[in-house]
């Protein structure tokens, strides 16, 4: 940077700093200097490194604990090595989290000047210690107000934190943060996430303001806009590399969605059947007979769930027979509620028609009964019986929904068939390359990717017309991934199942799917052919509203048609 | 080989097996008879096996171990003293019923020499609908505390209990065996089941070497059935949901079964072997105890599973058999090898100690499998 030795030495500055978890690199070689006053935005997707990031720079056990980081931090052109946050806080950084920290039963005082409240001095503090004075609270109230107004919002200091709406309460944890006197760095993640548009607008003005008292803040949002408007530089990460360090203005908010989340304009394909992909251009089922009439599978309307975390608020889509359908977004975001929803595992509501027929939802023996399959995206606790065979894990549901793997009369006396278990697992054990001693080991003996092939196997086993995956290839090595993504392709094309996966990874969307829905805030904000450019799809994960009406829910296009003559 | 054998059994089976076996060889050289104690092992044996076993459904499900036993007991009880209160007329009808259909083997003769047989199946016949009804409400109850089964399985055995011992003295039993004499009416704490159907089973197709030796094969082959009959319902469909339940309630729940409904029917077969199992341990025994009797019954059970190598949640048939035959084992050898040893006559203390050590070493050894 050129003005550098213009200003003071940077407040902050990264060099080098990486970071491995158990041999599993999540952050390298991050550089970057922050000056006092200055707003930096940091963007990334879920699991670029933010997080990472954040931990290191206050010191949260979590890193040293895990063999602390590479590289060096200095504060004030000294380094600084924080082990614990107290150590952090210290050195002036304050820090605002996604989740509130805040005591529900204090009130709005206490709560900004807890651990710092302003005593009396009486005779008994004076013989024992500081600790037993008494309180202040008018000169405690007047700090509360003065560090709220700072922020240019008016709360009652008197309110208990319980009864405040959530705006609120990230104002408090700001105004806690900005009381304590020494505080000249604040990072904040994803402070406006839970607020509404005009509580985002004072946050902002608010930040501004204290920005220009000096003090520096890091702030992490997914809405670019706001990045765009409060920002002076933004830092992009992926893959826990750091990508661009640039001015804002200097970028537009499509360059910055396509930075983060595409390698690319261009279209990387995951190189997952080397040969059959691209000889046998006719591979998809509905393109076999030409699609005069497109089918519906499922056709999903106004859906709700109440998944936690995973809220999904309105969602309507339709999903034709024979294709592989993807569904993706953000964290948090719901999309791992619409497949859960459908398959009866959380309260749900609207409505879901299966081959034109309307399914019941919360109970999920309906939905097995309809031919469909689940693979969890929770795959240890939900996925799996872990203390148990891989045969009984793969048959199970098959056994207990469709009445296979018994012998014995139905319904008066039906005892399980070892054997037949025994050998239908056998069969998916060759088949999908599960390394395991036998049918008969536990589950839970298995690595990550060998269980998310037995999870495949257990849906395989129930012969679904419909299957349902969720974020398939979470947590395994890149080996198994393609099998993984291999096997889902190949079953789509041998069997003409429609198959819905739920990911965070839009690359593997984009490379397995014939079309994409990405989810934002519990709606669908478009759903779009796997071809489109990556940056489109960046755009509507970051809450922009970039619709092309061919593409969105209710028409039929037959987009579907070009998106595959162009792999 | 040898390690695999011990990795299977596990440490703590093979050094109380070894403890046991210690005691057998020592037993001769202080004036124990080794035959007489092999007899009383095994007769403790039968007498205990069932109710071990009702441990098993409930483990399975996930349910915990079933601390409630007492309730499935109280169901016992009331079939046993039942049985006896309307012995005449229970003999009476089925007298009526040979009459009237006249069949071939079952002559008046027939019934009369298999009165007592005929009288403990009809204690077991009153005992099963009781456990099965009070085993319903007591599954509904613990699908309300989903991971706190254990600890309200015992208040409901301890609460039944205290409930059953103001029963008891109400209940209009008028039989002159059960009543206490003075005044004729409320059961009296123990009742003696001779007439009725004292070793009924323990004495058909006994075994009797010389007087020492004894084998009460017929208990012992009533035991084999009924945890042949469990070994098989657990490899039934239903059973296979609960084990998988108990297993993972969310991978059940996920495969569509009805996690509520299969913990209930565990409960159900846990309480009704229950039942069953307390019948068995009275003909042998020879008393029905009321009262207070059944408060403890649960321990012993809990701690034979546990000693035989089950976990909170995974029991097995083998497990039964292993640790209700080392738990009555020790319960019989050390307590007459000691007293022999120390020359005076401490049986019933060192019995208490024993025992109740063994439980507490076998609850803190059970092991809470994965998750």
């Amino acid at each position: 940077m050129s003005d550098i030795n213009t200003k003071t030495t940077p407040l902050l500055r990264l060099e080098h700093v990486g970071k491995e978890y158990y041999g599993n690199r999540v952050l390298s070689d991050i550089s970057f200097s922050l000056m006092p006053g200055e707003i930096l935005g940091l963007v990334g997707e879920n699991g670029a490194g933010k997080s990472t990031l954040l931990n290191i720079l206050f010191g949260m056990p979590v890193i040293s604990s895990t063999g602390g980081y590479e590289g060096d931090i200095y504060i004030d052109g000294k380094v600084a090595n924080f082990t614990t946050p107290n150590q952090a806080l210290a050195a002036g950084i304050g820090m605002v989290h996604q989740e509130f920290s805040l005591i529900p039963g204090f009130t709005a005082t206490e709560n900004i000047l807890l651990n710092r409240e302003v005593l009396n001095g009486s005779v008994l503090s004076y013989v024992f210690s500081p600790r037993v004075s008494t309180l202040n609270r008018d000169a405690m109230n007047q700090r509360a107000i003065r560090a709220i107004n700072t922020l240019g919002v008016s709360i009652n200091p008197d309110m208990t934190v319980s009864e405040m709406p959530v705006g609120y309460k990230q104002f408090i944890e700001i105004a806690r943060e900005i009381d304590r006197k020494n505080t000249r760095l604040l990072f904040l993640d994803e402070p406006t996430a839970v607020l509404t548009e005009s509580e985002a607008e004072i946050l902002l003005a608010a930040l501004k303001k204290l920005a220009r008292k000096g003090i520096a803040i890091v702030f992490i949002s997914h809405r670019l806009n706001e990045i765009k408007d409060l920002c002076e530089r933004i830092i992009i990460l992926r893959d826990g590399k750091l990508i661009t360090d640039v001015q804002s203005q200097d970028i537009s908010t499509r360059e910055i969605a396509s930075l983060m989340v595409g390698r690319g304009i261009e279209r990387p394909r995951i190189s997952l059947e080397k040969s059959t992909d691209s000889t046998n251009p006719g591979a998809n089922p509905q393109q076999q007979g030409k699609p005069k009439k497109i089918k519906l599978a499922l056709r999903i309307e106004h859906l709700w769930v109440d998944m936690p975390g995973e809220t999904v608020r309105d969602v309507s889509l339709d999903i034709r027979k024979g294709e592989i359908f993807g569904i993706g977004g953000l964290a948090g975001h719901g999309k791992l509620g619409i497949p859960n929803g459908i398959m009866g595992l959380y309260p749900a509501g609207g409505n879901v028609r299966l081959f034109g027929k309307k399914l019941k939802l919360n109970r999920p023996r309906s939905a097995l009964n309809r031919k469909m399959a689940f693979v969890s995206e929770d795959r240890r606790s939900v996925g799996l019986l872990l203390d148990e065979a891989l045969f009984w894990n793969v048959t199970f549901t098959a056994m207990q929904v469709q009445g296979r793997f018994l012998l014995g009369i139905p319904g008066i006396f039906q005892i399980r068939n070892e054997l037949a278990m025994r050998k239908e697992t056998r069969k998916f054990i060759e088949a999908l390359d599960i390394k395991c001693t036998g049918t008969g080991q536990k589950a839970g003996e298995l690595s990550g990717g060998n269980q998310q092939k037995l999870c495949l196997a257990k849906a395989f086993a129930l012969r679904p017309e419909i299957l349902l995956v969720c974020e398939p290839t979470r947590g395994i090595d890149i080996g198994a991934k393609t099998i993984v993504l291999n096997t889902l392709k190949e079953y789509n094309r041998e069997h003409g199942t429609t198959i819905i996966i739920t990911s965070s990874e839009l690359e593997e969307l984009r490379s397995v799917c014939d079309r994409v829905a990405i989810v934002g805030d519990g709606k669908i904000a478009g759903v779009l052919p796997a071809t489109s450019p990556a940056e489109d799809f960046g755009m509507l994960m970051m809450g922009q509203k970039f619709l092309d009406p061919e593409t969105v829910y209710g028409a039929l296009p037959s987009e579907n048609a070009n998106a595959n003559a162009n792999s | 080989m040898i390690k695999n054998f011990i990795a299977k059994a596990g440490w703590p089976r093979i050094i109380i097996g070894l403890f046991l076996l210690s005691l057998f060889i020592a037993a001769p050289f202080v004036g124990v008879r080794v035959d007489t104690s092999l007899s009383n092992t095994l007769v403790r044996f039968g007498m205990n096996g069932v109710m071990v076993l009702a441990m098993i459904p409930m483990v399975q499900a996930g349910c915990g171990l079933n601390f409630g036993l007492p309730l499935g007991i109280i169901a016992g009880l009331l079939g046993a003293t039942l049985s006896i209160e309307f012995n005449d007329k229970i003999l009476a009808l089925v007298l009526e019923c040979v009459a009237k259909y006249n069949l071939a083997f079952m002559n008046e003769q027939f019934v009369i020499a298999h009165r007592e047989a005929i009288g403990f199946a009809s204690a077991m016949i009153i005992a099963v609908p009781i456990a099965a009804i009070l085993g319903w409400f007591y599954g509904k109850l613990l699908n309300r505390v989903k991971g706190d089964e254990m600890m309200i399985a015992t208040y409901v055995g301890f609460s039944s209990v205290s409930f059953m011992c103001i029963a008891w003295l109400l209940l209009p039993y008028k039989h002159p065996t059960m009543v206490w004499g003075y005044a004729g009416q409320g059961l009296r704490t123990t009742i003696s089941v001779e007439g009725y159907w004292l070793h009924v089973l323990s004495d058909s197709l006994a075994i009797n070497l010389n007087e020492h030796l004894y084998i009460p094969t017929g208990m012992l082959i009533f035991f084999a059935v009924m945890a042949i009959l469990v070994w098989i319902f657990m490899k039934t469909k239903t059973g296979t949901a609960i084990t998988a339940v108990g297993s993972n309630p969310d991978f059940a729940r996920a495969s569509g079964v009805n996690v509520d409904k299969m913990r209930t029917i565990s409960v159900v077969l846990s309480t009704v072997l229950g039942a069953i199992g307390i019948i068995v341990y009275e003909q042998s025994f020879g008393f029905i105890q009321l009262y207070m009797g059944p408060f403890y019954m649960a321990l012993p059970a809990v701690a034979s599973v546990l000693l035989g190598g089950a976990s909170v949640n995974k029991a097995g048939i083998v497990n039964v058999i292993v640790g209700t035959f080392l738990f009555q084992g020790i319960l019989t050898m050390t307590p007459s090898v000691i007293n022999s040893v120390l020359q005076t006559d401490m049986s019933e203390v060192i019995r208490l100690i024993v025992s109740n050590g063994m439980i507490l070493y076998a609850l803190t050894r059970r092991v809470r499998n994965g998750r």
